[in-house]
């Protein structure tokens, strides 16, 4: 299974606004009623994008024509908190995001966006708030994130450094985002460590 | 110099290290329910491959499950979520407690009911309430659905170490707080994202009193404080409980528990950061906001944004205030609600029930209010008729429901209507948690939830009940 190394994200930006985006907020669980991840994507935010008694469109930034074809979302500190439902990175997946800049994030939402090769990386507050502004005065500004020399730069002149954990650094630019190859081609230490445990 | 239970259990589970230099760690047990796991056996059959240890899987029904019919699943898609975990537990040869076993029930409650949960193993699951089986000195957190398939394919995932802060509590806890107000204080104090990168070790005088519910109380909140997991190391009350569970090895019992026992985090052991919290400092704790970590004791009033120290802090509260649709600056107390909702994996054991029924004898939820008590497991729904709580619920006008999840995250059909505010015993407050997109949650312990549905409004249930000998570890 050999898997395509994310070295660099490019594409344009969306700023979305809160602390604490928790994984309801991303994907209500009424949409979590499926077998499959297929479709989840128009249900992205769903609650926030429209109003729950006319069922309209919201001011939200996803429901902004200029953001229509953001690919790389821009959020604030502990994005993704909540619960371990991988339905919400797929549901960012699908809706057309590659990957978030965020001021930090819940470590659950953090490892499946990884394997699902979206990489997440962290920038400081003030970083973050030059970026939205730029995104916001131009809403076509490139945005490149790059993962080799970890800074995410604009087409115009912005350039700051980005912070993620080695290892999913590693995963990425090396096309081992997706574990699964790896861990099956240690099968036999696996049986090894099964043995050794007093209870398997 | 000695090791913590979590560097124990860690390293008596490593398999190997990965090229990204993440851990390959071996999962002892894999617990499953039917909303993250069916893409991830779709996975596995679009990569044809089996479930490596069938046996170390369990599975069980919970987040859809109606709790009025619960035969009577509410529409064809959750119909469809429940044949296919049947089917899947099948094909594969997994273990699954079925509505009609008499076992099924929150995957939470299961596992230490069953005994799976056991000491000095790992255990995961796709669902981040898994740092409940912590209480057991297990090292147990969620998962993504591809992880779920990873441990059905290999029984191992990927992971990163977490560091471990040790939590003490310590002295006598005032009454009328029980285990939920202590949890609540602790994510008040470190903040909703305080534990990221952590394990937490609970030790001190209080937790070691406490009872191993109340420690399942406790762990299960580990994630609204952004640790992935938490935990109490095993004792003599460990042992005792699970001695004689179905899926303990009862034959050998001496040497199993023995075993348990020397997981334990050593007298000498190194923790990365140690808090301290004195437990007289604790009072009945509810939430304002919509973030779990925005608690205030039942006698503040709600925070004033006027008051706040940065603008973040202003815009937050600000935030909060607007949804919740409560004034700042004024007494929570006397917030009107409209539901109120015993249950979840953090309150809906045995004890809770029993302790709640303890007080409302001779009460009547107030007029307008909408109280629903919803035991954790059908072993709970029974142990519960036999003493007779169920009814103690309904004279006192609750309505008493069949196991599930229910209110806590409104996947089946009981759900919050427009902006309603409810009183709850769950674990989380985000935005539209309970069913509806405006619906309002604020959180708090079994007893305060009863009190709140009696008075029909947020109120000081040592007040209104005589608390002097309540349940909570003293
Ligand atoms: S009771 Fe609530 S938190 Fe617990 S598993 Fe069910 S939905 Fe999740």
């Amino acid at each position: 299974m050999a898997l395509e190394p994310v070295k660099q994200v490019t594409g344009t930006g969306v700023f979305i606004p809160g602390a604490d985006i928790d994984t309801d907020r991303i994907i209500p669980a009424r949409f979590m009623k499926c077998v499959t991840f297929d479709g989840l994507g128009e249900f992205a935010f769903h609650d926030v994008r429209f109003d729950s008694e006319t069922g309209e469109k919201t001011q939200h930034p996803l429901n902004d024509e200029r953001f229509k074809d953001a690919s790389i979302l821009i959020a604030g500190v502990n994005f993704g908190c909540g619960s371990s439902r991988e339905h919400a990175p797929q549901s960012l997946r699908k809706y057309g995001f590659n990957a978030v800049i965020a001021e930090s994030f819940a470590e659950i939402f953090y490892g499946n966006s990884t394997t699902l090769a979206m990489p997440c990386v962290m920038a400081t507050a003030a970083d973050i708030a030059a970026l939205r502004t730029a995104v916001e005065a131009k809403p076509d500004t490139r945005i490149t994130i790059d993962l080799e020399k970890m800074t995410v730069r604009t087409c115009c002149d912005l350039e700051f450094p980005v912070k993620m954990p080695e290892s999913a650094r590693e995963a990425l630019v090396s096309g081992r985002w997706d574990p699964i190859q790896e861990l099956i081609d240690n099968d036999a230490a696996i049986n090894e460590r099964a043995k050794a445990l007093h209870y398997v | 110099m000695g090791k913590s239970l979590f560097q124990k259990v860690w390293d008596s589970h490593r398999v190997g290290t990965l090229g990204d230099g993440r851990t390959q760690l071996f999962i002892g047990t894999h617990l499953i329910h039917e909303v993250t796991s069916p893409q991830a056996f779709g996975m596995l059959r679009d990569l044809g491959l089996k479930v490596k240890f069938p046996q170390r899987t369990f599975a069980t029904i919970d987040h859809i499950v109606p709790t009025i019919n619960q035969d009577q699943p509410a529409d064809p898609l959750a119909a469809e979520m429940i044949d296919a975990i049947r089917k899947n537990c099948d094909d594969f040869g997994v273990t699954y407690f079925d509505l009609k076993s008499g076992k099924q029930g929150i995957v939470h409650v299961v596992g230490p009911e069953q005994g799976i949960t056991q000491p000095g193993t790992t255990i995961a699951c796709g669902d981040s309430h898994t740092a409940t089986h912590g209480a057991f000195g297990a090292i147990a957190f969620g998962i993504g659905t591809s992880q779920v398939r990873d441990v059905l394919a290999t029984q191992t995932i990927a992971l990163e170490e977490m560091k471990v802060r040790r939590i003490e509590v310590n002295g006598g806890l005032r009454p009328g707080v029980y285990a939920k107000d202590v949890i609540l204080h602790i994510i008040r104090l470190l903040g909703a994202n305080g534990g990221i990168g952590y394990a937490y070790e609970y030790a001190g005088d209080v937790f070691d009193r406490m009872s191993m519910e109340e420690r399942m109380t406790v762990c299960n909140m580990s994630i609204e404080g952004g640790a992935r997991c938490g935990y109490v190391n095993p004792d003599a009350k460990t042992i005792a409980y699970l001695q004689g569970r179905p899926y303990v090895d009862n034959t050998n019992f001496d040497a199993t528990a023995a075993r348990w026992l020397s997981f334990a985090s050593d007298a000498d052991a190194v923790f990365d950061d140690i808090v301290k919290i004195n437990a007289a400092d604790i009072e009945p704790t509810v939430t304002w906001g919509i973030s779990p970590d925005a608690g205030i004791s039942i006698t503040e009033t709600i925070p004033d944004p006027l008051k706040a120290k940065t603008p973040e802090e202003k815009a937050s509260i600000e935030e909060a205030l607007a949804y919740m649709k409560l004034p700042g600056g004024t007494p929570i107390q006397g917030v009107k609600i409209d539901v109120a909702f015993i249950g979840s994996c953090t309150n809906g054991r045995i004890s809770d029930f029993r302790e709640v029924a303890k007080y409302i004898q001779g009460h009547k939820v107030a007029a307008g209010v909408q109280a629903i008590a919803v035991p954790g497991s059908q072993i709970v729904a029974i142990q519960c008729e036999q003493e007779g709580i169920p009814q103690i619920f309904r004279d006192a006008g609750f309505e008493w429901r069949a196991a599930g999840c229910s209110m806590c995250l409104a996947m089946n059909p009981d759900k919050l209507i427009g902006d309603q505010l409810c009183a709850s015993s769950s674990n989380r407050n985000f935005k539209g948690r309970q069913g509806s997109p405006t619906g309002r949650t604020i959180l708090m312990s079994p007893v305060m939830v009863a009190a709140a549905a009696i008075k029909g409004h947020i109120t000081d249930a040592r007040e209104l009940f005589d608390l002097s000998d309540s349940a909570a570890v003293a």
